[in-house]
């Protein structure tokens, strides 16, 4: 058999703590993300992604404390991006033990960035994460432009040329956000994952807008990435992974039911 | 028990060690691993294991730059005969040279180069990233003991771009299908090498290792 698609959960954490939190029964403390994490684990998810949104400087410290004791208690792939501007603070969560960090901000602010993490660390463990918005009016061909800050800034970039960049630069995989989609629960953006997935040789991560299990299968089938990520629908009880990942196999992808 | 995983300055060796000692406690071994970049630890250890990520020539001059240990891995491995497990690049190590960027020497203690994968399918994207399931030799092998493979298999984690071209079949162990038969695994008197990541690996990663802990070669 080949290779399989990848559900991915997304847990935001602030200073350490999961924001918004997660509603899942049995959990001791559901804002602790290493419980998260473990549920996540045992309910089948093939990797785990932590997005530190920590605002403050001093607080930066707690996403390594969440890393350190996920790496003890979990035996899956672990990505960690917010906030990783420096060759330094990859090496501090790669040494917590994460296997992946996703550079966003850094990487549009200085596309170099990519080129020196990819060379100290390898580029199986540098995922860029990029944040697009299709800006084209309708009717006229498509155009996705990159926006920083959480979608407020326009940054002129093309995000297609972006993409092809980043991964000359070495980038081992990208993650590609949705913007204008991010929280509407409408669905990923297909036509700007299809058009980043195609353009580049490494594995695409679909981001932002899930709201139904059919947004997952048509992120893999339609929109050509490798793996999904999603929040809100695992987070709020809606669907386990493992159902997801159920829906996904019945709709004809290939997916690990093993986990 | 003492296992040694040897550390280079590659990549994250918390899950590697953490992973060992999770595996060792499920099979009732009182787990005493140590990541360790002195020679003498590694020579007085009871089993060896070499991670890597990253580049094969990187990887190499970080262990060479270690300062006897190559020396202690021979001694080690082939004058003492501890079991040995590379993972990843530290499996990918042990062939003769790797041509990633550029040629160099491996360890040549198991015969073949580690090149680029071209998967006959050019649409299939590389690195090689995710869950894949692993094809077995008839023979089998100690470690991979009461574990369920093949295609309908437990799976195993991947992310590299390279692989191992073993230049005799009977020391590839295991394979996997990504448009073509690739390396999953070697096996050589007492070493053993997986390209997939066995601390990542959840059941099929955390029963090998303890397989691996069992095993007297």
């Amino acid at each position: 058999m080949t290779l399989k698609a990848r559900v991915i959960p997304c847990l935001d954490v602030k200073d350490g703590r999961v924001v918004k939190g997660v509603n899942f029964v049995d959990l001791r403390d559901a804002g602790d993300p290493v419980e998260a994490a473990k549920a996540y684990d045992a309910a089948g998810a093939d990797e785990l992604c932590f997005l530190d949104i920590t605002a403050s400087h001093e607080g930066r410290d707690t996403i390594y404390d969440v890393v350190r004791r996920t790496a003890e208690a979990c035996f899956m792939p672990v990505t960690v991006g917010g906030g990783v501007r420096t060759v330094e603070d990859i090496r501090k969560l790669l040494i917590a033990g994460a296997d992946k960090v996703s550079i966003n901000t850094a990487a549009v602010n200085n596309p170099d960035f990519v080129r020196e993490a990819a060379e100290k660390f390898g580029a199986q463990c540098i995922v860029v994460s990029i944040d697009a918005k299709q800006v084209n009016e309708p009717g006229d061909p498509e155009k996705f432009e990159i926006f920083t800050h959480g979608g407020r800034n326009a940054t002129g970039i093309d995000a297609i040329a972006f993409a092809k960049k980043v991964v000359d630069l070495g980038a081992g995989e990208l993650l590609v956000t949705s913007m204008d989609r991010d929280g509407t629960k409408a669905g990923y953006n297909i036509a700007l994952t299809r058009a980043i997935a195609d353009a580049v040789p490494v594995p695409v991560i679909a981001s932002g807008g899930v709201g139904t299990l059919d947004h997952l299968v048509e992120g893999i089938l339609d929109g050509h990435a490798t793996a999904v990520l999603a929040a809100s629908i695992f987070h709020f009880g809606e669907h386990t992974v493992h159902d997801a990942k159920q829906y996904m196999s019945d709709a004809g992808v290939p997916m690990r039911l093993d986990a | 028990m003492t296992i040694a995983i040897i550390d280079y300055g590659s990549g994250n060796l918390r899950s590697a060690e953490k992973a060992f000692e999770h595996a060792a406690r499920a099979h009732a071994h009182v787990p005493d691993v140590i990541v360790t970049a002195d020679p003498d630890r590694v020579l007085k250890a009871d089993r060896v294991v070499l991670p890597g990520v990253g580049a094969f020539a990187d990887c190499k001059r970080g262990l060479w730059a270690v300062e006897g240990m190559s020396e202690a891995l021979e001694e080690a491995v082939h004058v003492k005969g501890k079991p040995f497990f590379g993972i990843c690049v530290g499996m990918q190590l042990m062939a003769q040279r790797g041509l990633e960027f550029e040629t160099i020497d491996g360890l040549g203690w198991v015969p073949g180069d580690v090149t680029e994968m071209k998967p006959s399918d050019p649409d299939l994207k590389i690195p090689h990233m995710g869950w894949n399931t692993i094809d077995v030799r008839p023979e089998g092998h100690p470690v991979l003991k009461d574990i369920d493979t093949g295609p309908d298999g437990l799976h195993a984690y991947f992310v590299h771009s390279y692989h191992f071209a073993c230049a005799n079949g009977s020391d590839r162990l295991a394979t996997f299908d990504y448009a073509g038969t690739f390396t999953a695994m070697v096996a050589k008197d007492n070493m053993i090498g997986t390209q997939f990541h066995p601390e990542k690996s959840q059941r099929l990663g955390l029963e090998l290792i303890a397989n691996f802990l069992d095993w007297t070669p």
